[in-house]
């Protein structure tokens, strides 16, 4: 398998370099996706997440799993740097994408946002028509005519397996559509500004079984064309639609860090810490 | 070039973290400083006025000092100027105001935003209570002189046969009165209770009161042990607000409250405000001492409205704290 090889590579790769030396401000699309190394988060004065390293491969899906208050969702978040919206943060360590330090203090944090796009736990479409929610984040970066904006906004509904409910009605509000509909717009609209990496904090969860299944051989599509980071409390899920997987876990200390990653069948079938393993069988958290 | 070499070309450019973006950085910055100059030039404002109504105080400020709070002497003529009146009568058809109008609020908000009757009567009663902030305070207080007064007026006359023994009814009423200015202000503040506790209630979440009611809770039950108090904080800020209202309130009260400086603790008993004082007299005052007494008057509705405020933001903390 390729990305067997690639990941082998990685891993034999100098480790000895130090994050601040490996700094630059053009993208290298050798590296993988997302490099992490060290990162350590705060809120505030408060340590969420302690020195994580891993490294994400580019058109792969990455399942995030651990119990509540790992830092998880703190991690995907600091990937397209949201959480930097509700409080004052603290990172040390690095995120890179491709090669560049996502906390770079000279990075277009909108841009960085658009290439990074992410997906949230509860549905949250804008109140407005169908077509506009998906359009929106198109509009924002990019002027098209009306022709070509109803090709992107027709081929993210597609992509999002969408389209086929909503053709007949994309004037109509996007509030009216059911749960499990209004999860496949958002992934639709954060589709349609054709970003690299996609990050979904648990998007499953409130949906039903159903719902669930389409959305996760939606997931499975992508990898074709786009990396995907998924955070979830589903065991299940993460083994169905995962390339690789990443165990988060805490201790006493109340902080969150990585025990576990690699392989996804790996992680399921021989996981070599005993806590991944307990994790994975279902006996705590 | 070769192909592959564009390729990656491509590829960089597509992934560049480092784009400029010098629209939106423009328009960003700029748009944050506007508003920045904004919200600090209306800061700047209430500063700015209360220097200058401090200003003209000033001659009163030194002449009375802090006598000047109690004192209720107020003749124009010996330039002899005591504010004890004027904050009496403030203060206490305020709370008359409030006395009458938070029950009666808090009653409409209730039964406008519960579902005891039907949406077709419901919305239009809260539209119509709404509309009572649209009148303006000089016309209700023409309502009050032509008819609030002659209307009350028994009432009075019974209140002074019957409990005259109680201090409040001790004086035999002559139409205009503190009790007069109680009733004006607590029409005039009663939309702002309403309309404000209304939106409150209706903005509890259903599951509460599904929670209460599945416990076996009766309407009354849940809307008093469980939605009142779920929306205190929301309810003392809007009896604040009217507070805030009902101290600030000129014309309505000028023309009811019978303008007479004088304390009596009898409720039908004519009376003076500030605001009244400051309507009467601001015109035709010309001394310097006259005005910077008036100014003074002003000045202290001022700190007590600030003081109200204050209050306010506190006790919202308060209960908000309690809540969560």
């Amino acid at each position: 398998m390729e990305s067997d090889n690639k990941y082998s590579n990685l891993q034999s790769s100098p480790q000895g370099q130090k994050p601040s030396d490996i700094e630059s401000t053009t993208p290298r699309t050798d590296l993988p996706a997302l490099r992490v190394r060290d990162l350590s988060f705060y809120y505030g004065k408060t340590k969420v997440l302690d020195g994580v390293s891993m490294d994400i491969l580019e058109q792969q899906i990455t399942a995030i799993i651990g119990p509540s208050g790992c830092g998880k969702s703190t991690f995907i978040k600091a990937i397209n740097r949201i959480n930097e919206l509700e409080t004052k943060v603290q990172v040390k360590g690095t995120i890179e994408f491709f090669g560049q330090n996502l906390y770079h203090p000279r990075v277009n944090i909108n841009h960085l946002r658009r290439l990074i796009g992410m997906v949230f736990q509860k549905p949250n479409p804008f109140p407005s028509s169908i077509y506009d929610n998906v359009a929106y984040g198109v509009r924002i970066f990019d002027r098209h005519p009306r022709s070509q904006l109803d090709e992107i906004v027709e081929s993210a509904l597609k992509s999002a397996a969408l389209w086929d409910e909503v053709k007949d009605k994309l004037k109509k509000s996007a509030l009216g559509l059911s749960g499990g509909q209004q999860q496949r717009l958002c992934i639709a609209r954060a589709l349609a500004v054709q970003p690299k990496i996609l990050l979904m904090d648990e998007p499953c969860s409130a949906l039903d079984p159903i719902t669930t299944m389409k959305i996760e051989e939606l997931i499975q599509t992508f990898s074709q064309k786009l990396t995907v980071v998924i955070v979830t409390h589903n065991m299940q899920q993460a083994s169905r639609v995962s390339d690789y997987t990443a165990f988060f876990s805490t201790d006493e200390s109340r902080i969150g860090h990585l025990v576990e990653f690699g392989h996804t069948t790996e992680i399921f079938t021989k996981a070599t810490n005993s806590r991944t393993q307990d994790y994975i069988q279902g006996r705590f958290g | 070039m070769t192909n592959p070499d564009r390729a990656k070309q491509y590829l960089e450019v597509e992934h560049n973290l480092f784009q400029a973006d010098p629209k939106n950085l423009l328009l960003e910055q700029g748009f944050t400083w506007l508003v920045r100059i904004f919200a600090f030039s209306t800061a700047g404002l209430l500063l700015w006025l209360s220097w200058i109504i401090f200003q003209d105080a000033e001659p009163a400020i030194a002449q009375f000092g802090s006598d000047f709070l109690l004192s209720q002497n107020w003749n124009v003529g010996e330039l002899s100027f005591g504010a004890a009146p004027f904050i009496y009568g403030t203060v206490v058809s305020s709370t008359l105001a409030l006395l009458i109008a938070v029950p009666i609020g808090l009653a409409v908000a209730i039964v406008t935003s519960e579902n005891f009757l039907p949406v077709w009567v419901r919305s239009p009663l809260a539209t119509l209570v709404e509309l009572i902030a649209a009148i303006p305070s000089v016309i209700v207080g023409l309502w009050g002189i032509y008819v609030m007064i002659p209307v009350l007026q028994p009432l009075q006359l019974w209140l002074y046969k019957h409990l005259a023994w109680i201090p409040l009814f001790s004086t035999e009423p002559s139409g205009p009165s503190m009790l007069a200015a109680g009733v004006i202000l607590a029409i005039v503040i009663l939309p702002t209770i309403s309309v404000i506790s209304r939106d409150v209630l209706l903005a509890i979440p259903l599951e509460l009161r599904n929670a209460s009611m599945s416990l076996g809770a009766t309407r009354w039950e849940t809307i008093f042990k469980i939605i009142l108090p779920a929306s205190a904080s929301g309810i003392v800020g809007a009896t604040i607000l009217a507070l805030g209202r009902a101290l600030g309130e000129t014309m309505a009260v000028t023309m009811v409250i019978g303008n007479s400086a004088g304390i009596n603790i009898s409720l039908l008993e004519p009376a003076y405000s500030i605001t009244s004082v400051l309507a009467n007299e601001f015109a035709e005052a010309l001394e310097k001492l006259h005005i910077g007494a008036l100014m003074y008057l002003a000045l202290i509705l001022f700190v007590i409205t600030l003081i109200v405020n204050l209050i306010a933001v506190l006790m919202v903390n308060i209960f908000t704290k309690k809540i969560n």
